[in-house]
């Protein structure tokens, strides 16, 4: 056998594993939805800053960016970022309070068929998220018919 | 289930080949042969390597869901290859590939390497502070009904790595220490026996640990045993910012440990009735 050659395949799935959730339940896509978003905000602070710097460039540079993100290609930008930092947010507080163990229920002899703590808090997660969804709508109405 | 999808009929299996010696890239061969009723996808692959392909490997023991060997991904999800019928997956196409996340040995063969030394790390062990009782024992410790209720679900793990190989943190940080040893160091935590927390800290109150799980849930979907790793892993979370704050759960140096001569009585006490049967 050739020593150079590797022993083993590297089977990670790497950044398709979390992108892609297949057959898995809810609460993987928002495992997505909250990464997606979180690295969109992170994004967006670093744009943000750079926009800033921008008046840097005199009150006419300014102003003329000003009238660009007035445009609707950027308010749709906008919404999005606003809706994305809703989703992250509440999905944030729902990940806090499973975190300090409310809402998930108390450990039980696993019987099958098994019931998980995933099921025994979904309430909360649709609660949040449709509070979330509401916030979203809600939002939008007062951006776009202000 | 309806009646139709469990009709005993021909199914082809898509199942991944690498050889090492040969292979620099996995590949799907298939084969197609009949299932009938009941058939799992174990039997399947022991069928297919009988009648049709002698060189196919995989790893495999008990068949029947305790030994933890035969973890395969089958349709895209982590399973264990004894305990899933075939016919009850409801396609005729049934794609049999090894564990993702684990470095792949030979065909269906996962290296689980990593997933013992992340077990190990967090010192899977009760740990006491009173040596001189673990080194000259006078009586057993004590563990109520509710106190061993409280860490029950959690012993069931079998260590098949179903859950690391669904954990989508696993996937993308190899560093993390998966659903597997975070439930297992709440397990041993949380263990009325145990005053280990912050002898488990260094292994545990890392970068890589709790704090990069977001509840997917994927791993208490995976396990074959109803562990529930993502919520043992919420409650080592809730145990360390306690701990952290100060409002931990004060354990004693030591559970209380009954005498030698009071655990003779008590089995005495439990004794089987006397025999009716000669």
């Amino acid at each position: 056998m050739n020593s150079n050659k590797p022993t083993a395949y590297n089977n990670r799935l790497g950044i398709k594993g979390w992108v892609y959730a297949g057959n898995y339940t809810f609460e993987r896509y928002l495992y997505i939805g909250h990464r997606l978003s979180g690295l969109g905000l992170i994004a967006y602070m670093v744009l943000h800053i750079v926009e800033t710097a921008n008046r840097m460039r005199g009150e006419e540079a300014w102003q003329g960016l000003m009238a660009l993100f007035a445009s609707p290609p950027f308010k749709i930008i906008e919404y999005l970022l606003f809706a994305m930092a809703v989703f992250h947010a509440m999905n944030g507080v729902r990940l806090i309070i499973t975190e300090l163990g409310f809402f998930l229920g108390k450990p039980k002899e696993p019987v099958y068929p098994y019931s998980s703590s995933i099921k025994r808090h979904r309430p909360l997660t649709f609660v949040i998220m449709g509070l979330a969804f509401l916030i979203i709508i809600l939002g939008g109405s007062s951006l776009f018919f202000p | 289930m309806t009646d139709k999808t469990i009709t005993p009929r021909e199914i082809t299996f898509r199942v991944r080949r690498y050889d090492p010696d040969v292979d620099t890239v996995p590949h799907f061969d298939e084969y197609r042969m009949h299932v009938h009723d009941g058939m799992t996808v174990l039997e399947a692959l022991h069928q297919i390597k009988a009648e049709k392909e002698p060189t196919l490997a995989w790893r495999s023991s008990c068949r029947m869901g305790v030994c933890g060997s035969c973890g395969m991904f089958i349709n895209h999800l982590p399973m264990l290859a004894c305990q899933t019928q075939v016919l009850h997956l409801d396609s005729d196409v049934v794609t049999i590939a090894p564990l993702p996340n684990y470095e792949n040995v030979k065909d269906l063969v996962p290296n689980l390497e990593p997933l013992i030394e992340k077990h190990a790390a967090i010192k899977p062990f009760i740990i006491h502070t009173n040596s001189k009782e673990i080194d000259e024992p006078t009586g057993e410790f004590l563990q109520s009904v509710k106190e061993r209720e409280s860490i029950s679900q959690f012993t069931h793990c079998i260590k098949c790595g179903l859950c690391l190989a669904a954990c989508p943190t696993v996937a993308t940080d190899p560093l993390f220490l998966g659903p597997q040893a975070l439930a297992q160091a709440y397990r041993y935590t949380a263990d009325n026996r145990d005053c280990g927390l912050h002898g488990r800290l260094e292994a545990i109150d890392i970068f890589h640990g709790p704090y990069q799980c977001h509840l997917a849930g994927a791993c208490s979907q995976a396990c074959p045993k109803g562990v529930d790793p993502a919520f043992a892993i919420q409650l080592l979370k809730r145990t360390l910012v306690l701990d952290s704050i100060g409002f931990g759960k004060k354990k004693s140096s030591l559970a209380k440990v009954m005498p030698l001569a009071d655990v003779v009585k008590a089995i005495e006490e439990f004794a089987p009735p006397p025999r009716t049967v000669k």
